[in-house]
């Protein structure tokens, strides 16, 4: 059943890719991975252990660190054997990016334009890198922890041009 | 022919094909204000004639940045807002969110209250599947399933109105058990829907299961295989009628659904249709399990005895200082969840829903995430639609069962 095949998973990512596991995630059981292995990985997980269906695809962001500045966090299923194990990977918070899954798992091509839509984390090779949930034409990126939830100062015609000069984002550009 | 397009917007020009730049093929918009796209969904349409090209979902629409806010609010505020995401299964975004909050912060729920969950969630499964099949319905044409259905669902809501006073935002469910026990009158009219629901399901299959019409509109349309759904991570009833019997309730029972029988029904064709049958089997299955959990429903406390996390009752604040002092905590700061991770996921009637949360060790959640089964779906509907004709798009959409509350959050 089930936990075998989670350990022998376990096992192998620890002795293959010289993984450790994550200590802040209490389920299910978590490795910390680098950028340039993660296909690799998802593509081993995939293939040999069967975790065929990519059930969760997130980030976190942890400003004001920025070495790294946000985790994401790849959630893996294997319907055959029911297991279920997650890798967190860390992202710098310069021109943050990470190798795209959408070859690997189909369904991450969304998931993967909501993180740049909401955490502008860049997926390199990604097929259509757009925006998903905001207009196309929006600044910034709304789940960064330095991007504010309301409270901005209304803007009014006399003072309209010196507000805008002070906001960081959302700022009104003449067409 | 047409004449050859200019674009505005070069940068999409990827999204379709190289005939529709020569003007060979239409692009159409749908939606987002058409009334068969179930919300604020907005596709442009690739035509040849009266087949699907290409189809591009532009979601987005009905984004009110629900994780944002929920990170600025304490944990037991922010339940609320799961509501609101998922608007026809209140409930059991409630439990997904509770369930992953009890699994961070190792809070223990009674057997009654997790008795009451599965009894509620499994009505809301049922309201939900009949707000599917009347609009489903609906959109191809039959009237009469749309009002059959509303009507019982009526029921479902004046049991639910019964509970916690309100018919959709009920947070009924609070971390640790229940806002309050249920009431006397709670059993009999769980009951009286037991005894009346079967006959109602016997009548929408007579009008629809064997129905020429409805077979000719649903057969062999929108056709997925379970490895396709499986790669874009499709679940639910979208992937059972594929013949994947993936069912986060059998698979990783919560709230204590190892107890209870119940079977996961599966499709083989992966069609409308086999998603017709697959719902159609579901409220039966949710009807066996609602019947089996009021049978043995325990007596006891409704909500855990933590008191950091639950507030005591209310005949002990005039006789005990510590009650006085957790209320007061509990009501002014909020419990405070240790630092720690979780992926919690529950059998939602739209698939898995999933919820990541992380604490800081604060009062406030640091970073919630809901894993939507909404998003995932409309993602699967280019699959799904190229190839067929424009009217089928609308059985299609109908199908996967989509609400955009959830798709955007």
């Amino acid at each position: 059943m089930s936990e075998e095949h989670l350990k022998n998973t376990l096992k192998m990512l620890r002795d293959r890719f010289g993984l450790h596991e994550s200590e802040l995630m209490k389920y299910p059981p978590t490795f910390m991975a680098t950028a340039d292995k993660i296909v690799e990985i998802s593509r081993t997980l995939r293939d040999e252990f069967g975790y065929n269906l990519l059930c969760e695809l997130t980030a976190v962001d942890y400003y004001p660190e920025d070495m790294p500045r946000f985790h994401t966090v790849y959630g893996y299923y294997n319907i055959a054997e029911n297991s279920r194990m997650a890798i967190r990977v860390p992202v710098n918070g310069e021109n943050p990016s990470l190798p795209t899954l959408s070859e690997v798992y189909p369904g991450a091509n969304w998931l993967e334009r909501e993180l740049w839509d909401m955490f502008g984390i860049k997926f390199e090779g990604h097929p259509d890198m757009r925006r998903i949930l905001m207009p196309y034409d929006w600044e910034g990126h709304p789940l960064r922890k330095d991007y504010p939830l309301g409270y901005e100062e209304p803007q009014f015609t006399f003072n309209f041009d010196e507000i805008d000069k002070r906001k960081h984002h959302g700022r009104y550009e003449e067409a | 022919m047409a004449d050859p397009i200019e674009l505005d917007y070069p940068e999409l020009k990827h999204l379709v094909s190289e005939r529709a730049l020569k003007g060979e093929t239409v692009l159409l918009n749908m939606g987002p204000q058409h009334p068969s796209t179930h919300g604020v969904l907005r596709l442009l349409l690739e035509l040849d004639g009266e087949t699907i090209v290409n189809c591009v979902p532009d979601i987005g629409f009905l984004h009110t940045g629900i994780e944002k806010n929920m990170e600025a609010k304490r944990w037991e505020l922010a339940e609320v807002m799961t509501d609101r995401t998922d608007y026809l299964n209140n409930t059991g975004n409630n439990l997904g969110y509770c369930q992953a909050i009890e699994k961070l912060a190792d809070l223990d729920v009674p057997p009654r209250a997790q008795a009451v969950r599965v009894i509620l969630v499994e009505l809301e499964r049922i309201s939900n599947h009949l707000v599917w099949l009347g609009t489903q319905a609906l959109d191809l044409a039959a009237q009469s399933m749309f009002l059959y259905c509303f009507r019982e669902r009526e029921y479902i809501l004046d049991i639910k109105e019964l509970c916690s006073g309100q018919r959709m935002m009920t947070t009924y469910f609070r971390p640790g058990g229940l806002w309050r026990d249920i009431p006397a009158d709670f059993e009999i009219a769980v009951r009286r829907f037991l005894r009346m629901f079967p006959s109602r399901i016997k009548q929408y299959e007579a009008l629809l299961t064997k129905n020429p019409i409805w077979l000719e509109r649903t057969r062999k349309i929108g056709k997925i295989s379970a490895e396709q759904a499986i790669a874009l991570s499709l679940t639910g009833p979208v992937l059972r009628g594929s013949g994947v019997a993936y069912d986060v309730r059998k698979a990783q029972p919560y709230s204590g659904y190892e107890q209870y029988d119940f079977i996961v029904p599966t499709g083989t064709n992966g069609d409308v249709y086999d998603r017709y049958l697959v719902r159609m089997e579901e409220m039966r299955q949710s009807l066996r399990i609602i019947q089996q959990a009021l049978d043995k429903l325990p007596y006891g406390p409704f909500r855990s005895n933590n008191r950091k996390y639950v507030p005591p009752p209310r005949a002990e604040l005039g006789t005990s200082m510590e009650a006085v002092i957790h209320h007061f905590k509990l009501w002014t700061e909020g419990f405070n969840i240790p630092k720690g991770a979780v992926y919690s996921p529950v059998e939602s009637p739209k698939g898995e829903l999933g919820y990541y949360l992380e604490s800081d060790g604060s009062n406030h959640p640091y970073r919630i995430h809901m894993r939507a089964p909404s998003f995932l779906a409309i993602q699967a509907l280019p699959v799904l639609a190229k190839g067929h004709l424009v009217a089928d798009l609308v059985a299609i959409i109908g199908s996967i069962d989509i609400v955009l509350g959830d798709c955007d959050r």
